[in-house]
């Protein structure tokens, strides 16, 4: 793996490595020393021109906690603001030799003109593009789902986790809310299908993106039915993105009232689910329009432990492109390495 | 150096100086016969048996009984080694627990960034100890002892962990070549082996066939793994 642009075409089998070795991350974070010496002497630049807390923290946690260097680079107060192209920026971090990049940007694809421009030799990891993908979010989302309903970590995030190796056949996912402007959203249905979960999107027509007929999952536009009907194991919220609404008429839905009134998550909807359901959110979170304060802080959501498998995946991540020697053409099997050293 | 608790090896040179310690004389041409490209086995199942079951006792004796007392086998092979050492030391020491963990060296290796990517393993330590290497004696344990370099790894990654009080090294197979100054306090076999050989273990629990330790000549990529 070079690069991490995006989940769609990414392999079942790199996405279970990729789990996998979250895992093996996830469990050496909970040791007195969380600093591992593997990827001392690489540099790691967050490249964020968009506003970001969490994603860009906790890039920056896993970076440091694998002993690489990070040099952090917001547009704000950098010479963006006087008008630098993504092209002169990606040639200035190859020449001051960057070893991965972290790229967050409001246009969909720019994570891909990064990495196939020819502009660096570094890897590119996306974390977040427009409205196109952010793997990272959807690989920890799967990695909280495996860990607790396959692996069978209990709500308190204790016990063993048994997944090793396993993917989410079966498994029944809702993602409710603002699918229209979510690269969350995307980036979740294409790996969640290559895992073998089914999906089932639910928003009001408005916020349907058009297309969404070629994605791998199906759409419903009423959250109590689907709720009652198909059981979902787990129910992903997503952010209502102001943000992104003031364009055009900026009314997706009458009135906030009415939206959290129809797609909002309460205590009463998830009474409706199966026992072992969880409630996820990627933040963050509005509270009171696409999730309830009481759904929110509920003992079934396991929305702050998203956020601390968000460091592991990313170390994962990390590791996974920049420990290897792509250029070394030598076809051995691991195990053959191991028993000659 | 303590030659008293290594298996006489079969060498035409017992009276190699003691500054070559593991009895492996590079000078000598034993086991590379160049006429021979086809694999040899060297150790078969009662052997292997024999020597775990002897390294089990000196362990015991060294460390004067078994409290403290910890196996951290090196996967992969390392593991199941680990694994039939702690049956043995259950049988000589009633006392021992019986139980063995694992190290995975692979964040800690020198040559990751030389080598394609490897996947990360597991690290688990045995729960009647509390989940600590503090204070412990810890044997390391692993099939074949070569460059070092993998028991180098496992001393960082063990740094990482805490602070034993002794650590000490077991290897099924020492085939010489060292790059670092290492040595196993318990050995199998010494094996003298050039380096264009391969040495390959092989353990009916992880590779389904009968236990054994095979010599061949490596023709991928000299065997300077």
């Amino acid at each position: 793996m070079k690069h991490l642009l995006t989940t769609q075409g990414l392999s079942k089998d790199d996405a279970i490595l990729l789990l996998d070795t979250s895992a093996q991350m996830a469990a050496t974070q909970s040791r007195e020393n969380k600093k591992l010496p593997t990827l001392r002497g690489r540099t790691v630049v967050n490249l964020f021109y968009e506003d970001s807390t969490r994603t860009r923290i906790s890039f920056e946690t896993a970076a440091k906690r694998l002993s690489a260097d990070v040099i952090n680079f917001s547009a704000k107060g950098s010479s963006v603001s006087k008008g630098e192209s993504l092209k002169d920026t990606a040639l200035t971090l190859h020449a001051m030799g960057a070893d991965a990049v972290v790229v967050r940007h409001s246009a969909s694809g720019a994570a891909h003109q990064l990495a196939h421009a020819g502009w660096l030799d570094a890897g590119v990891l996306n974390a977040g593009d427009g409205m196109h993908q952010h793997p990272t979010q959807a690989l920890l989302d799967a990695f909280t789902i495996r860990r607790h309903l396959v692996g069978g970590v209990g709500h308190d995030g204790r016990g063993a986790d048994t997944s090793a190796g396993a993917d989410l056949a079966g498994l029944r996912i809702a993602i409710v809310g603002d699918v229209l402007h979510s690269r969350v959203a995307r980036s979740n249905v294409y790996l969640l299908h290559t895992l073998g979960a089914e999906v089932t999107l639910v928003a009001p027509p408005t916020l349907v993106p058009v297309g969404v007929e070629t994605w791998p999952c199906r759409v419903s536009y009423h959250l109590d039915e689907t709720l009652e009907q198909w059981q979902p194991d787990a129910v992903m919220m997503l952010r209502v993105q102001r943000e992104r609404m003031s364009g055009g008429s900026g009314s997706f839905f009458p009135s906030p009232m009415e939206y959290s009134r129809k797609f909002g998550f309460d205590a009463r909807r998830l009474a409706v689910l199966p026992d072992h359901a969880i409630v996820m959110h990627p933040g963050p979170m509005n509270r009171g329009l696409e999730i309830s304060a009481a759904a929110a802080d509920h003992p079934r959501s396991v929305i702050v432990e998203q956020v601390a498998n968000g460091v592991a995946v990313r170390m994962a991540a990390l590791y996974l492109l920049l420990s290897g020697d792509d250029s070394a053409a030598t076809p051995s099997t691991s195990t053959d390495e191991r028993t000659a050293l | 150096m303590n030659p008293g608790s290594r298996m006489p090896a079969p060498d035409p040179t017992p009276g190699a100086p003691p500054s070559t310690d593991l009895g492996i004389d590079p000078g000598t041409d034993l086991g590379t016969d160049p006429g021979t490209a086809a694999a040899r086995t060297v150790l078969g199942e009662a052997d292997i048996a024999r020597a775990l079951t002897r390294i089990a006792h000196e362990i015991v004796e060294r460390n004067k009984g078994a409290a403290d007392l910890l196996l951290l086998g090196i996967p992969t092979r390392g593991v199941q080694l680990a694994r039939r050492l702690a049956e043995r030391l259950t049988q000589i020491e009633p006392a021992f627990s019986g139980e063995y963990g694992t190290l995975d060296v692979t964040m800690y290796r020198d040559d990751l960034r030389r080598q394609p990517t490897r996947a990360v393993g597991q690290t688990v330590l045995p729960g009647s100890l509390g989940g600590t290497i503090d204070d412990k004696v810890v044997v390391l344990v692993d099939d074949v002892l070569y460059s070092g370099r993998t028991i180098r790894a496992a001393l960082d990654a063990l740094n990482d962990l805490g602070r034993p009080r002794v650590v000490q090294l077991a290897a099924l197979v020492d085939r010489g070549h060292r790059e670092l100054p290492i040595r196993a306090d318990y050995v199998g076999k010494n094996l003298p082996t050039s380096r264009t050989e391969r040495v390959r273990v092989r353990l009916s629990d992880v590779d389904g066939v009968a236990d054994s330790v095979v010599i061949s000549e490596d023709l991928t990529d000299g065997g300077a793994a």
